[in-house]
């Protein structure tokens, strides 16, 4: 078997401050070149701080990580220097969900796109500006060679999100990491973008992690699903056994919560209470104090990460008797 | 015209049948809120020279009804004018023309702001902009009605159980201060304070936009709640089309500052008549991984709201745009049955559109 492009292994983030955030708590992700993977997940689940552990993005004198984190079999967490800002961009590279904030305001976008193709390819400044049109080009920006001298404020939100994903793609990254790319667009642009990082992400066969809270955006981009709740992974399979037959009681509660085919005037199945604080690390199920189907063995101890098949995991007690049961068949 | 009518007609009943039963008939006969020709332009700062930068057209000419006991739900992309629309009906802006009828009487002339405002409230998206930082929760519900009068006893009687009513335990919550509450629960005391005038109308501006699905779940379960048991009448605003058909008994779509299409959930739904209400239902995410979303239904965003286009306003991304369609504003269309109405060229015969069908 070759090597995953990313490999997280048992990774806890927590952050130190005026209060102490048990972030994430033993994360387990892998991703094969060329695939997408969709993190779903509410706020605080701890899915964007996963994502920047990649990039090594958490202010590190009040971040402490513990846990492996390699992408194509290089630890990450070992980078510094030159190497880590070749890793930046050149390896991984991300895109955010506010473009404004991302992008630089006294800049023009030729120039942001131009300035990281020179410094990670050592390209002259003309070659960065043809790379720079082709890029845009290629994310569908009408007029590419005047937008080359727009700056940020002068194009529409959509156009934003194109640019800044051409700037993400513009030294070839192996993996590309989105973190709710589309959460601040209209309906009507939304679909555009998710069509266009499915095509740029088969054409440059890189692949992607992507974090929404939306399981429809999911559905549109990913070939598999990791779900996240309380900074764990509680359950991770592809897309059609994630949709089709989910395991764990939170997956199901919130498919139930997206409305999608939900009856007018019958009440909807919302999962009672709120995400746990995080101040301590969890030693039983996160879940345990909302799920309707809470067992007594779930307060005993930390729920076991069930293997039901190749790539499909559940971390509930329940699953148990459903491995067993497909064992048996 | 209608109105007086209506109006006059309430007024003979009266004599005849006594006042309760003439009141009974009105509220049969007539919407509980009628919106006509509802019209806010923004002017942008002066120019060089004074001259005017231009205006945005935020509402223009929006013309609905809201009946006594449904949900109205109001969908449309950014700077459609669906929040404008909302601020415009609870006087938050100053509409520059357009009649506002609330309970058969016209908002201005014979009913007061204050009172129109004791009839209708509104929940705001944010839910920690909307309170007040340095009131405690109880003090946030009983503001409102203290300064309509109530002794302080009783409006924070009425606190109490109001948060009981929507699900936050008084004894727990009365005290505490905005940031020590979740969004979920923030939203919940909103919601507590726009019931503390017995409103018969609440407009909901994407009150549960902000909320993380298990929690939004929870939210709308509880105005539905609400609504059965005080007899609400809701005005929904959403970008999230499951929602709005969760929640309605009506949706009206909404570009750039005018009313496209407007009819009965289902029928909207599954019959939409507009180009642009199929266009957004078509750029719903697909929920099956074997039958994912090939193509976009629309190129581009939404264009500028100042100087918005000509005739129809959606022919520059409409794909069956017809040389009518940039020349003349489409009148609204009645489909079907009386209650679904449309403004599309395609459907008024003898326009000069082709249709839909042949476009295509």
């Amino acid at each position: 078997m070759s090597t995953p492009l990313v490999d997280i292994n048992n990774l806890h983030v927590r952050f130190h401050g005026q209060r102490t955030v048990h972030a994430v708590n033993g994360v387990n992700l892998t991703l094969a070149p060329g695939e997408t993977l969709g993190v779903l997940g509410e706020s605080g689940s701890g899915k964007s701080v996963t994502l920047k552990t990649l990039l090594r993005l958490l202010p590190e004198n009040r971040t402490q990580i513990a846990g492996d984190v390699r992408v194509s079999g290089v630890d990450v967490m070992a980078l510094s220097g030159k190497a880590l800002a070749n890793h930046r961009g050149g390896v991984v590279s991300m895109i955010f969900q506010d473009p404004m904030l991302a992008l630089d305001p006294v800049y023009t976008i030729g120039e942001q796109i131009s300035e990281g193709v020179m410094r990670h390819e050592g390209a002259s400044s003309r070659e960065a500006y043809a790379r720079a049109l082709e890029m845009l080009t290629r994310v569908r920006i009408p007029s590419p060679e005047r937008r080359l001298k727009a700056y940020p404020h002068e194009m529409s939100g959509g156009m934003r999100q194109r640019a800044m994903i051409a700037l993400a793609l513009a030294c070839k990254p192996k993996l590309l990491l989105a973190d709710e790319p589309t959460t601040a667009l209209d309906a009507t642009v939304q679909i555009q973008i998710l069509l266009l990082l499915r095509e740029l992400q088969r054409e440059l066969g890189m692949g992607m992690i992507f974090v929404t809270h939306d399981i429809g955006v999911a559905v549109e981009v990913s070939d598999r699903v990791a779900v996240m709740y309380a900074g764990q992974v509680v359950e991770t399979g592809s897309v059609r056994d994630i949709l089709r037959s989910p395991q764990h009681p939170y997956t199901r509660g919130l498919l139930a919560a997206n409305l999608h085919g939900a009856q007018k005037g019958q009440r909807l199945q919302a999962i009672p209470g709120a995400p746990p604080p995080l101040d301590t690390a969890p030693v039983t199920c996160s879940f345990a104090p909302r799920c309707p189907v809470k067992a007594a063995g779930c307060d005993a101890g930390p729920p076991p990460n069930v293997t039901l098949a190749p790539g499909r995991e559940v971390r509930c007690i329940h699953a148990l008797g459903e491995a067993q049961g497909s064992a048996a068949n | 015209m209608t109105q007086d009518f209506v109006q006059e007609l309430g007024q003979e009943l009266g004599e005849e049948l006594g006042m309760e039963d003439a009141a009974a008939a009105m509220v049969a006969s007539q919407p509980l809120l009628q919106v006509n020709e509802l019209t806010k332009h923004f002017p942008l700062g002066k120019g060089l020279f004074g001259r005017s930068a231009g205006v945005v057209r935020a509402v223009d000419g929006v013309s609905f009804e809201v009946r006594a006991g449904e949900t109205l739900g109001i969908v449309g992309e950014s700077g459609c004018g669906k929040s404008t629309t909302a601020r415009l009906l609870v006087d938050l802006i100053r509409p520059d023309s357009g009649q506002i009828i609330l309970d058969g009487q016209q908002v201005g002339p014979e009913m007061s702001v204050r009172e129109m405002r004791r009839r209708m409230q509104m929940v705001f998206q944010d839910s920690y902009a909307s309170l007040n930082p340095r009131l405690t929760m109880e003090d946030a519900i009983a503001f409102g009605p203290m300064v309509n009068g109530a002794p302080r006893q009783q409006a924070l009687a009425l606190a109490h159980d109001l948060l009981f009513k929507v699900g936050l335990e008084p004894r727990r919550f009365a005290g505490r201060y905005p940031h020590e509450l979740s969004g979920g629960q923030r939203q919940r005391v909103n919601i507590a304070r726009a019931l503390a005038f017995s409103p018969k109308i609440v407009i909901l501006d994407e009150a549960v936009s902000a909320l993380d699905k298990s929690v939004e779940a929870q939210v709308l379960n509880l105005l539905e709640d609400l609504k059965g048991e005080l007899g609400l009448t809701y005005i929904f605003i959403s970008h999230d089309l499951n929602v709005v058909r969760h929640m309605s008994d009506r949706v009206m779509v909404m570009y750039l500052g005018q009313v496209v299409e407007i009819g009965p959930v289902e029928s909207l739904y599954g019959n939409a008549a507009h180009p642009y209400t199929r266009a957004l239902l078509a750029a719903m995410p697909s929920m099956d991984p074997d039958r994912r979303t090939m193509e976009a239904p629309l190129a581009g965003d939404p264009p500028n709201p100042i100087n918005p286009p000509s005739g129809c306003r959606f022919h520059t991304r409409c794909r069956f745009a017809a040389p009518v369609c940039s020349a003349q504003q489409p009148p609204p269309q009645i489909l079907r049955d009386a209650g679904h109405l449309t403004a599309c060229h395609a459907h008024v015969p003898g326009s000069g559109h082709p249709g839909l069908e042949s476009a295509a």
